[in-house]
């Protein structure tokens, strides 16, 4: 599996550290109810098919970065910063 | 499906022409009284143990596939009871116990083998860790031996004792440890249910759970609704999709794990062997095959197989530990799909809705589970109270933070497991 960072172009996926869902990047207000809390850090929808996921170029660029990929075929569709999303 | 030794002797003059299904294919009734979701290893000893130790009988296991298709019938067949920390080391020892009787009581082979496994140890840190994990062991009541690397190179003379990174500094037995035929248990399991009664579905997907009021009304399936008073989740990998019927987000991610295993060679390797820096472990089959593994993929994914990376990473780590690998030849690979949970440990648990209940998140450690899974999720769902084994394994130890199961002390977050 390669990955098209759009910092450094397509990479291997030994260079790159997986995260988790995107999720991660909508991180509730600190007074958010534990209910919320416990379902950010927790609960994941899980999808077989296209979602969005966090992985850090960590042997590349330091970049974090969006992968939109298919998690029944591996395939990437598309790859953008995660500054983006506003991180 | 009966077997007994004059049975067997007569079908032997008679070419084994005699033997019929182990179990039957019928259809599906319009209700039962419970459904089990998963015809897996853990979904078929939750049937059994209902039937046969709550004495139920209009019992259900919906499967999409066929039986013993999924990971029961795909993994490293690794049977083993060295868990550190409250919680799981109750529960393991009880699912040993449980193998240990499993044979006689399905009055089916197989192929336990209490062969033993060993956990390598590379450090002054690393043995008083492991020191304190056998202690943990025996005071559950299960055995652990401290092996000191003299003892190992007569055990397993073939590792390479002064590789430079990771020298042997000795290792931890468990010998009531080993292996099963992994097919046979689920096999033995689906004879023992049907025998009792239970009626296994196959090729029959859920595709939607019904519920009203807050209690659980039955599933619709690719082969027609069926009403239930319970309902049993127990679909490993899966168990995201089916809790998305019931309108629940769970702390699951599904990931890949590669196993491999090579061509049959001559007995060489007679224990497990866990390489635990290498994220190694392996132990030969009694067909002569080594199989062996290594470490998750670390990426969420559905499509049951891997990525050369961890390939490459999980024949290195072999070769480092045992060099004689080198010579042997990979027959074949396969990828499961794992429900990882945060913590690492399971859940088996009742949900919010009424009537349905959930067993899940066996992470790439479920096979040693199976009949204590079963058997405790059986007991949760024929009495509503958790067996006295499983009450580590609530769902809401995540939202809590109480009773976190950690074993590998890295923290309570997906990807760290």
């Amino acid at each position: 599996m390669r990955i098209e960072c759009p910092l450094c172009g397509s990479r291997d996926r030994r260079e790159f550290y997986y995260q988790g869902h995107a999720t991660a990047l909508d991180r509730p207000k600190p007074e958010a109810t534990p209910e919320i809390w416990d379902d950010y850090l927790h609960n994941r929808e899980n999808l077989a098919g296209i979602t969005e996921d966090l992985w850090h170029h960590e042997h590349g660029c330091g970049a974090w970065l969006v992968v939109k990929r298919n998690t029944i075929s591996h395939e990437i569709l598309s790859v953008w910063l995660a500054k983006e999303n506003g991180l | 499906m009966r077997f007994s030794g004059l049975k067997i002797l007569t079908e032997g003059l008679k070419g084994n022409s005699g033997w019929g299904a182990h179990w039957r294919d019928p259809e599906p009734a319009q209700e039962y009284d419970i459904i089990i979701i998963g015809g897996g290893g853990h979904g078929l000893s939750t049937a059994y143990y209902l039937a046969k130790e709550h004495g139920l009988k209009n019992i259900a296991v919906l499967e999409k596939g066929h039986i013993g298709g999924g990971n029961i019938g795909r993994n490293t067949t690794i049977i083993r009871a060295d868990y550190f920390l409250p919680g799981n080391s109750e529960f393991y020892s009880h699912s040993l116990k449980l193998w240990e009787g499993l044979e006689a009581d399905l009055n089916y082979n197989v192929m336990h083998s209490q062969r033993g496994k060993i956990s390598l140890f590379h450090s002054d840190g690393q043995r008083d860790a492991m020191i304190r994990r056998g202690n943990s062991m025996r005071n559950q009541g299960d055995d652990a031996e401290l092996l000191s690397v003299k003892q190992l190179r007569k055990m397993l003379p073939y590792l390479d004792y002064e590789q430079g990174r990771f020298p042997i500094y000795g290792g931890l037995l468990q010998r009531r440890a080993g292996t099963a035929r992994h097919d046979a248990v689920a096999w033995g399991y689906a004879r023992g249910a049907d025998q009792r009664g239970v009626d296994l579905i196959q090729n029959c997907e859920v595709t939607g759970i019904e519920i009203s009021g807050g209690v659980v009304q039955g599933v619709q399936t690719s082969r027609g609704p069926i009403r239930a008073k319970k309902v049993g989740i127990v679909v490993a990998g899966r168990s995201s999709q089916l809790a998305a019927m019931a309108g629940m987000r769970l702390p699951i991610e599904s990931h890949v794990l590669q196993a491999f295993v090579t061509e049959g060679v001559k007995p060489c390797i007679d224990h497990v062997v866990s390489f635990g820096m290498g994220h190694f472990y392996i132990s030969q089959s009694d067909k002569g095959g080594l199989v062996f593994g290594g470490d998750l993929d670390m990426y969420a994914s559905y499509a049951a197989r891997g990525n050369l990376p961890m390939v490459e990473h999980v024949a290195e780590a072999g070769m480092t530990l045992m060099p004689m690998l080198g010579k042997a030849r990979m027959l074949r690979s396969w990828g499961g799909i794992m429900d990882m949970t945060p913590d690492g440990s399971p859940i088996i648990d009742k949900t919010h809705i009424e009537g349905l209940f959930l067993n899940a998140g066996w992470c790439y450690g479920g096979f040693k589970a199976v009949p204590a899974s079963g058997n405790c999720f059986a007991h949760l769902m024929a009495t509503g109270k958790p067996h006295v084994a499983a009450q580590g394994f609530p769902m809401d130890r995540f939202r809590t933070g109480c009773g976190l199961i950690d074993e590998e002390g890295t923290g309570s977050q997906h990807n760290l497991h």
